[in-house]
């Protein structure tokens, strides 16, 4: 256990260095100063509480949520990647029932429930297409995706507009409905609590439940899953389909609850597809996907100061951001090979 | 009213051609087995690639540098899936990823924070005699700038090569049953890694029609979300290049559509006609149109 977990440490720590080095080069090969660029980066994500809870700490919020329900389909075999589809119909219902319901102290249950089942509505559709007409996940949730943008674009034209009409965007929330705020003077909400403790649960839930070893069984093997005779695939990869749109749809309705306090179309700057990294770099461990989602997180608040105060562009982040991927990905072949070399000898 | 429908179909034929050349690619790298979610990548790095080509050499040199910058796109993105055997969709993100703050920075660095417009002359429409006087589809069909009887051509050739060539055979065979095509003597590996380079430099092409046949200047993101509809338009199109073609035509006129209910103030929700191709795809996938199937393997790396 110690072992593993200097282990681990130390691949964080390898991670966060080869991030940073990354960065100021490509800064310098770019023709900016990496000093001032890091300075600004470090400011904008770490380098003061502010910066810290209200900048990455809400921003790794979705990406958490999203991250676990990504790692939770991975490990099943469900190429879910639909998130981002998910947590805007989950925004939306969220919004509808928030704005329908008269505010009470039951607001903010009520609207987080709502997007849990939004986001699983819109996920039970490529989880059904999957089951009835062996459709791949990765073209229907896509699909998905391009048409919930849509259908929040229609929403905040039309039902859900707000009464002036004016703006491409719902009504503000009534504050007992918004996520109460849970460090003074910051935008920390409540939804960063549930986030950490959503991880930790799923984290038990794979690994401690019996539940939790079918999911992963039948993402190791569905054919030795199966003849077992103790575990319905089908169903199996119906429920965490199910159960990964709801997570998605949830941090949609943290989104709003938390941070928007209104539906607009811009609502989520990608955290869908970023969390696909995240739960890639995470190595499909729930407990890694919060350092995972941080680091990503830093990076998206800290490129923001970096463009404002170094004149560096925001969007030499997604350079990185890909080399990450690129090399996480290189490194599991390099390991898959190793293994294979020692199974043959 | 013909001047309304024969502007229907220009706008209809200018939002088709990019996807068209897009997809097309991405039909071959799926019927290979290959899923690409990098073809946005490629779109925005041939768009890129083409802006760069031709300030400096001209327009030719910007359609020669916009298959170029896709091509090299879809072989980095071959030498994740295919020679590593990476996660399809995980490359394909990361691809996308990569390329869009790659022209991103690079634009920055060399235009300016600002990224003031670098504005390139377009290129010029080409008029067929007496064809593109036929009312109403003569403009939209036969009097467009080179790029898109390029992609006829493109088309054309792909649909030979794909179902009447050897090499086009094995190509499927990697595609729906990739250890029986090696067991074969296909080379598996090099066919799909081929498919996915030219899956790049279609993609690439399509990116550079952006910028050589239309805009005339390069915007961050201007690929915006095109290859996923690509994606789309490959099922639709049930995967064969001239049914590519079409479902390219048919997001197309649904886009076309949404401007022009925009543009006239009526009060009709156009979100609808934007979502439509995708939900007619789904219902396609479904078997509401008929039988659409995957290539069997599609997604799958082949394993030793």
């Amino acid at each position: 256990m110690n072992y593993t977990l200097a282990r681990n440490a130390t691949a964080a720590a390898v991670v966060v260095c080869g991030t940073l080095a990354l960065l100021a080069a490509i800064v310098a090969v770019a023709g900016y100063a990496p000093g001032p660029a890091l300075e600004a980066l470090w400011r904008g994500s770490f380098g003061s509480w502010y910066s810290f809870t209200s900048a990455t700490l809400v921003r790794a919020t979705p990406l958490i949520i999203v991250g676990i329900a990504t790692t939770l389909a991975f490990r099943a075999g469900v190429f879910n990647i639909g998130g981002e589809g998910q947590l805007l119909v989950g925004a939306s219902l969220a919004a509808f029932v928030v704005l329908g319901v008269p505010a009470g102290a039951w607001s903010v249950p009520l609207g987080l429930g709502a997007g849990a089942i939004g986001g699983a509505v819109w996920a039970a559709i490529p989880a059904v297409m999957r089951h009835r007409f062996g459709v791949l996940e990765v073209i229907t949730t896509l699909m998905l995706n391009a048409v919930a943008i849509q259908l929040v674009g229609w929403l905040v034209h039309g039902p859900l507009q707000e009464p002036t009409h004016v703006y491409p965007q719902s009504a503000t929330i009534a504050s007992p409905a918004q996520l109460p705020i849970i460090a003074s003077g910051t935008r920390m909400h409540a939804g960063v609590a549930l986030a950490l403790l959503l991880a930790a649960g799923a984290w038990w839930f794979a690994t401690q439940t019996a539940a939790g070893f079918r999911w992963r069984a039948v993402g190791a093997n569905p054919h030795a899953a199966a003849v077992t005779g103790r575990i319905d695939v089908a169903r199996t990869v119906f429920i965490v389909f199910v159960a990964s749109g709801a997570l998605a749809g949830l941090a949609g309705a943290v989104e709003v609850q938390g941070v928007a306090l209104a539906l607009y179309e811009s609502l989520s700057p990608g955290y869908g597809y970023t969390a696909i990294a995240v739960a890639l770099l995470a190595r499909l461990d729930p407990r890694a996907v919060v350092p995972s989602a941080l680091l990503f997180a830093a990076l998206e608040a800290g490129a923001g100061a970096m463009q404002r105060d170094a004149g560096v562009p925001s969007v030499l982040v997604k350079i990185v951001e890909a080399a990450l991927i690129l090399v996480v990905l290189a490194f599991d072949a390099r390991q898959r090979r190793r293994l294979a070399v020692a199974v043959v000898a | 009213m013909m001047e309304a429908l024969t502007l229907f179909l220009e706008a209809t034929a200018r939002t088709a051609v990019p996807l068209a050349f897009a997809a097309l690619g991405e039909c071959v790298a799926e019927r290979g087995g290959v899923i690409n979610l990098g073809v946005e990548g490629a779109i925005i790095g041939g768009a890129f690639g083409s802006l760069i080509g031709a300030s400096w050499f001209g327009l030719a040199g910007g359609v020669i540098a916009a298959a170029v910058c896709g091509g090299i796109i879809g072989a980095l993105f071959a030498v994740f899936v295919v020679r590593l055997r990476a996660n399809q969709i995980i490359a394909g993100t990361a691809m996308t990823l990569l390329a869009l703050g790659l022209t991103g920075t690079l634009y920055r660095a060399s235009y300016g924070t600002t990224g003031a417009a670098l504005d390139i002359p377009t290129l010029p429409v080409i008029s067929i005699p007496v064809l593109s006087d036929i009312p109403i589809v003569g403009r939209a069909a036969f009097a467009q700038p080179i790029t898109t009887y390029l992609l006829v051509v493109l088309v054309a050739l792909t649909a030979w090569w794909l179902h009447r060539t050897h090499a086009g055979l094995a190509l499927r065979a990697c595609g729906e049953a990739p250890i029986a095509a090696r067991a074969a003597g296909v080379r598996v590996q090099r066919l799909r890694a081929g498919a996915l380079v030219y899956a790049g430099v279609t993609a690439g092409l399509g990116g550079g029609v952006l910028v050589l046949a239309q805009t005339g200047t390069f915007a961050e993101g201007m690929s915006a979300g095109r290859g996923f509809v690509a994606i789309a338009i490959v099922v639709l199109g049930r995967w064969s290049p001239v049914g590519t073609v079409l479902a390219a035509c048919l997001f197309g006129a649904a886009s076309a559509l949404q401007v022009f209910f925009q543009a006239s103030g009526a009060n009709a929700p156009y979100q609808l006609f934007l979502a439509l191709p995708y939900l007619l795809t789904l219902l396609a996938l479904a078997g509401f149109a008929g039988r659409t199937r995957s290539p069997a393997a599609l997604g799958l790396a082949l394993d030793d």
